[in-house]
């Protein structure tokens, strides 16, 4: 019954997602018809090509109608995504799925490792931190993690680029792979994907697991002080048993919510990140959708990363009980 | 410590209960409320370095802006290095501006931009998350479909969908725009945390005893979500200079002012990274830009201990000592 409200909800989130998207992309001044104008003039000098050449290019570029009014267009929108149409993109004259389609797996490939090693990383540190508490190692890594914790992802970026790709030459500046290689499943193209994939992953990584793991250690040393923890100690359970199953996951399990939120945080900071690696995911097209106003690829990638986040969340929610006996009886939960 | 005069001992015959003037209470509380928790806090040496950091950028913000010239064009020679020419200390940039100047003068737009967004979503946060948290039912599904469409949609790229919206130019509305949706993911963290908080046995008396919800939740639930919501406000300065400066480096935030971000983005095209001669152009902004961001880190890790109320009472001078029942 929990998973059915929750999934509904999860439904009704992303069509208000869809709405705000189509309300906010449409305020947005200077439309794409007026970009491209823009850049033809740009290009050949206004003298030289004449209004009427430029509107019917216009016409052309954009598959766009703005003669019907805006509920009608909301509703074709709202229809055509969730039959998985998200229409053509104007700047690149491509269906957006396609693209999309092409980016995704980029950016949920990068995401995922740089997630999942984040909180494995945060998560086994700041146990170990908790374990050693006082000790050097436990201050050290504190101020280490501290530190880390403060630079943003994207200097981490430009730190790395500057010193390992331009300064050493050891790795790839930029792209998903190198030029002139076959996507294809062969070692070659497998181990220049990893190759260009090291340094973004890294910046996200070096830079995010040191807060994971000072809010495990903050919970892990709350819990180890609890009475229960003593109680337990005092009847004889195995010391391992306690550090997995009684201070492991109540202190992993406050760590829920944080997950949730790096999630959000990473795909959204994808495009600053995309953008210094030159890495054509989600977010580099986001960009360069904004840039050339290209409605539907812009609507399409946002909506895209919307719903990648929205399901991270929910399966995440779906498991919370799972792992926290003291919320999993939600239906009966008394309202006060 | 060793005074004791303090209504809250129950050992103190002669302070205890009526006996208490009106001068006793006041120095009471001013030491429970302001003198203690500055006591604790200063206590731990994070908080001393992130304090001195945080204090540093308020003084060029404020004292550093009129000692130090305005950027302009032409103030050294172009691409001046770091620490050779004494008029401009930390060297030029490509058009021959201070880096120092352009470094300095983009502080106080800096911490307005801090300030407004910090507070905005802290407050919107902590309303949301404890209501929704505490009420259940419908108030609760309506807060948190609420809170997961906000935290649904990434926050970044929507930002830089309103950025070009609405072209923000004011350092706070800048602030406010980039917490736009942040206090979704603190609502949520704020809401999962009452909700193991309103069934504790404290919480229960003051429902029976039939407090009003606004009571139970200002009186009872807030100081336990306290120090979290306090160090999220600080992480929430830190995520304001991680997205204003990335906004600022992408190009998609406008206005007349210096920001690091900028900088950082002026550095990086302008080809610093290709030479180590101008690296201090790429540097600066770099180091300015992570250090008020540790400044706000160190200070949220250090004050994290300052609403445990057993080393409150341990540093109080008006409580006997740190098994002293503390009732108010």
């Amino acid at each position: 019954m929990y998973v059915v409200k929750r999934v509904a909800q999860a439904f009704v989130t992303f069509v208000s997602v869809v709405t705000i998207t189509f309300a906010l992309v449409r305020a947005i001044p200077g439309g794409p018809a007026d970009f491209i104008r823009a850049q033809v003039m740009q290009a050949g000098g206004s003298s030289e090509v004449s209004m009427s050449e430029i509107n019917s290019l216009v016409e052309s570029y954009t598959n766009i109608d703005p003669s019907t009014p805006l509920h009608v267009q909301y509703f074709n929108y709202l229809t055509s995504v969730l039959q998985g149409d998200l229409g053509t993109s104007v700047w690149y004259s491509r269906p957006v799925a396609d693209i999309i389609a092409d980016a995704a797996p980029w950016t949920i490939f990068l995401l995922t490792i740089s997630i999942l090693l984040t909180f494995a990383i945060g998560i086994v540190l700041g146990a170990v931190m908790a374990y050693l508490e006082g000790t050097r190692f436990d201050s050290s890594s504190t101020v280490v993690s501290m530190f880390l914790n403060s630079v943003p992802y994207y200097i981490a970026a430009i730190f790395l680029v500057y010193v390992v790709s331009i300064q050493l030459g050891m790795l790839p500046q930029s792209g998903r792979f190198a030029s002139g290689l076959d996507p294809g499943l062969n070692v070659e193209f497998i181990v220049s994907v990893f190759r260009h994939a090291i340094l973004p992953i890294v910046s996200l990584v070096a830079t995010g697991f040191g807060g994971v793991a000072i809010t495990m250690r903050g919970n892990a040393v709350q819990e180890i002080g609890e009475d229960y923890i003593r109680v337990a100690h005092l009847r004889g359970v195995p010391g391992k048993r306690i550090a997995t199953r009684y201070v492991g996951r109540n202190a992993v399990l406050p760590m829920y919510t944080n997950f949730m939120i790096a999630v959000g945080f990473m795909f959204g900071g994808s495009v600053i990140l995309e953008e210094i690696f030159a890495y054509e995911g989600l977010g580099l097209y986001l960009l360069q959708a904004i840039e050339a106003r290209d409605y539907p690829l812009m609507m399409g990638t946002f909506l895209i990363i919307s719903l990648a986040v929205l399901i991270c969340i929910l399966i995440a929610d779906l498991t919370y009980s799972k792992i926290d006996p003291r919320i999993s009886d939600q239906g009966s939960r008394e309202a006060y | 410590m060793a005074e004791k005069n303090s209504s809250f001992s129950q050992s103190d015959g002669s302070a205890g209960g009526q006996g208490a003037t009106r001068t006793d209470l006041y120095r009471e509380w001013l030491d429970m409320a302001v003198l203690t928790p500055i006591r604790v806090a200063w206590d731990d040496w994070r908080t001393q370095v992130g304090s001195i950091i945080i204090a540093f950028y308020l003084l060029m913000g404020s004292v550093g802006v009129v000692l130090v010239d305005p950027p302009n064009q032409g103030q050294g020679p172009r691409l001046t290095p770091a620490f050779q020419d004494w008029s401009v200390p930390l060297g030029t940039n490509d058009i021959g501006e201070s880096i120092l100047s352009a470094t300095v003068h983009a502080t106080p737009p800096m911490l307005q931009m801090i300030a407004a967004g910090a507070v905005f979503s802290t407050a919107l946060a902590t309303v949301i998350g404890t209501v929704s948290g505490y009420k259940g039912g419908l108030t609760d599904r309506v807060l948190t479909t609420l809170t997961d469409i906000a935290m649904t949609i990434p926050g970044l790229p929507l930002i830089i969908l309103l950025a070009a919206l609405f072209e923000p130019t004011n350092p706070a509305v800048i602030g406010i725009l980039i917490t736009i949706n942040a206090w979704a993911g603190l609502a949520r963290s704020i809401r999962s945390q009452v909700l193991s908080l309103r069934d504790h046995s404290y919480v229960e008396a003051s429902r029976i005893m039939g407090a009003p919800t606004r009571r139970i939740l200002v009186d009872d639930i807030i100081p336990n979500i306290m120090p979290y919501v306090l160090i999220n406000f600080v992480n929430s300065a830190r995520n304001v200079i991680f997205g204003s400066v990335g906004l600022y480096y992408l190009g998609l935030l406008g206005g007349t002012h210096e920001n690091w971000g900028i900088m950082l983005d002026g550095a990086y095209n302008g080809g610093a990274i290709y030479s180590l001669q101008v690296v201090h152009w790429l540097f600066v902004p770099m180091i300015a830009i992570i250090g008020i961001s540790f400044g706000f880190v160190l200070f949220a890790q250090g004050t994290e201990k300052l609403f445990n109320p057993r080393i409150r009472a341990r540093h109080a001078e008006t409580v006997e000592d740190d098994t002293a029942p503390h009732q108010q």
